[in-house]
């Protein structure tokens, strides 16, 4: 297997982006990595959007942004996986690399959220549409059952939940792309308008426009382009059962502990070894589950790391330094690509006023549904 | 939802269908023809209990466009007695009243219609007790 090494990244801002097109914030996102990524052509390309069709009733869209890119007739294709699509493409173009199928290859992720789909429902059709949907459950509702479990076994409460959702803005409030970039309180969030007891519209990531790109390639040729080294030195992916009800544990997001220790297994290191990570915030109550799956803490513990400020920036382990979905934006697609150029800012120690002190191993982790998928990646710089 | 794939769950929602893995014992709701467990593909059709009790809930207070009429609704995750979970309502009862570990007992409901001019779409909802 090749060494595979991260090159290019761009992105788009995160929010409602009315007077842009989906094929517009893609190529914008793309260009902006070509660009980065100072290369000539591209070899093939993997564009994660989870349902392209349902938002503006577009699908198709691997051959429509291979025109659009002007690299048409080279090989395209969306991939697909709910809002984990953005890091199952990387996924795809890690493989191409480090196989030797293509030395440089685009991986990207798009979605437009606001064009005026029913969000709700499109959204739902990640989840079980015959066991769960049709008894009027929807994503919030699922992650505040989670939620709900968690507060009784481990004595967490909804104050810990918007301790999460304070830090993430505070974070995405230094991010120029974020969506939103005003702090807010706790009481914000505990007065907010309750969606799933006892999950609010500020424990919840917003709706969004917006997609991001890198372009990856062989650590031959990143050499010879002179930029700096950012390997891709861990790639893991898991499934799961779709519906929350059918798991052994509820508390228990398999997909995203078995994800991990394949990364982790492949990269030859251990949690602690980690120094920052962008993980799947979609919920506040996802960003503590995903913590201990990772095994940055025990279980049962990561709301106490939070309340003694580790998750932060200048924390022990900062958590989402660009925001997270919470306050960066979530346009589902795009969102595990948009981690990974948050993390190879960081290891570049381009991130400005987010910067994470001694950022040398950082940790990208994509969920799709209520944990029915998750894919994990760990980069070096080197 | 279409009438087509309606008619095909009628059997699960109805009358509470399950299948058992002849050879492991598992029971799975909705029936599979594969067993995750053993990979057996032999089952014996079953009826669920009608009895559990709650594993977690929620009240949903933003519904998608369908449930509108009836927020705020209680949804849980339930486990029966013969150890399958499921995901129903939790109906006739108020948000204060769910508590996890609460007995519940599985009842014959009405629980969405399609459109205005559409079929009707039954199932099994949840009460307390
Ligand atoms: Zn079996």
């Amino acid at each position: 297997m090749r060494e595979v090494a991260v090159i290019g990244i761009g992105m788009t801002k995160f929010g409602e982006l009315w007077t842009k097109s989906l094929r517009d914030i893609f190529v914008e996102a793309a260009l902006k990595a070509v660009d980065d990524a100072n290369v000539d052509h591209i070899d093939a390309m993997y564009v994660g959007s989870m349902t392209p069709g349902l938002f503006v009733g577009q699908e198709h869209i691997g051959a429509l942004m291979a025109d659009y890119l002007g690299i048409a007739p080279i090989p395209a294709l969306r991939v697909e996986s709910a809002c984990a699509s953005g890091g199952f493409a990387l996924r795809q173009a890690f493989i191409d690399v480090a196989s030797g199928m293509n030395d440089i290859v685009l991986a990207g992720g798009v979605e437009k959220m606001t064009d005026g789909a029913d969000v709700t429902y499109a959204l739902s059709t990640a989840a079980d549409q015959e066991y769960e949907c049709y008894h009027g459950i929807t994503f919030p509702g699922l992650y505040a059952m989670i939620a709900n479990l968690y507060f009784q076994r481990y004595g967490a409460t909804r104050r810990h939940l918007a301790m999460v959702a304070v830090k993430n803005h505070k974070n995405g409030s230094l991010n120029p792309n974020a969506q939103f970039q005003s702090e807010i309180t706790i009481d914000d969030v505990l007065n907010a308008t309750m969606v799933a007891d006892p999950i609010t519209v500020m424990d919840s990531s917003p709706v969004s426009d917006g997609a991001a790109c890198v372009i990856v390639t062989t650590i031959d040729i990143a050499k010879k382009l002179g930029k700096p080294m950012i390997k891709i030195i861990g790639s893991g992916a898991a499934t799961d059962t779709i519906a929350l009800h059918q798991r052994k544990d509820i508390l228990s997001l398999d997909a995203v502990r078995v994800a991990g220790e394949r990364a982790y297994k492949m990269a030859g290191i251990k949690p602690s070894d980690i120094n920052f990570a962008e993980v799947h915030d979609c919920f506040t109550i996802a960003e503590l589950c995903i913590m201990e799956e990772l095994g940055f803490c025990d279980r049962g513990k990561a709301y106490q790391l939070v309340e003694k400020g580790e998750t932060a920036l200048e924390g022990k382990i900062p958590i989402n330094p660009s925001g997270g979905l919470k306050s960066k934006g979530h346009p589902v697609g795009a969102t595990g690509i948009a981690q990974v150029v948050e993390v190879v800012e960081q290891l570049r120690g381009t991130a400005g006023k987010r910067q994470v002190k001694n950022a040398k191993i950082g940790l990208t982790q994509n969920m799709g549904g209520s944990g029915a998928s998750s894919v994990v990646h760990i980069f070096k710089s080197e | 939802m279409p009438s087509p794939r309606y008619t095909r769950e009628m059997p699960q929602r109805y009358r509470l269908e399950a299948n058992k893995c002849k050879k492991c014992g598992k029971i799975f709701f909705p029936p599979r023809l594969i067993c995750s467990n053993c990979k057996s593909r032999e089952f014996e059709k079953i009826k669920l209990s009608e009895e559990g009790k709650i594993v977690t809930y929620t009240t949903i207070r933003v519904a998608p466009d369908q449930f509108n009429t009836q927020v705020p609704y209680n949804v849980a995750i339930i486990e029966l007695k013969d150890g399958v979970r499921l995901m129903a309502q939790v109906v006739d009862c108020k948000p204060e009243d769910m508590g996890i570990g609460k007995p519940v007992k599985l009842v014959f409901r009405k629980v969405q219609e399609e459109g205005a001019a559409g079929i009707i779409c039954y199932g099994y909802k949840a009460i307390l007790g």
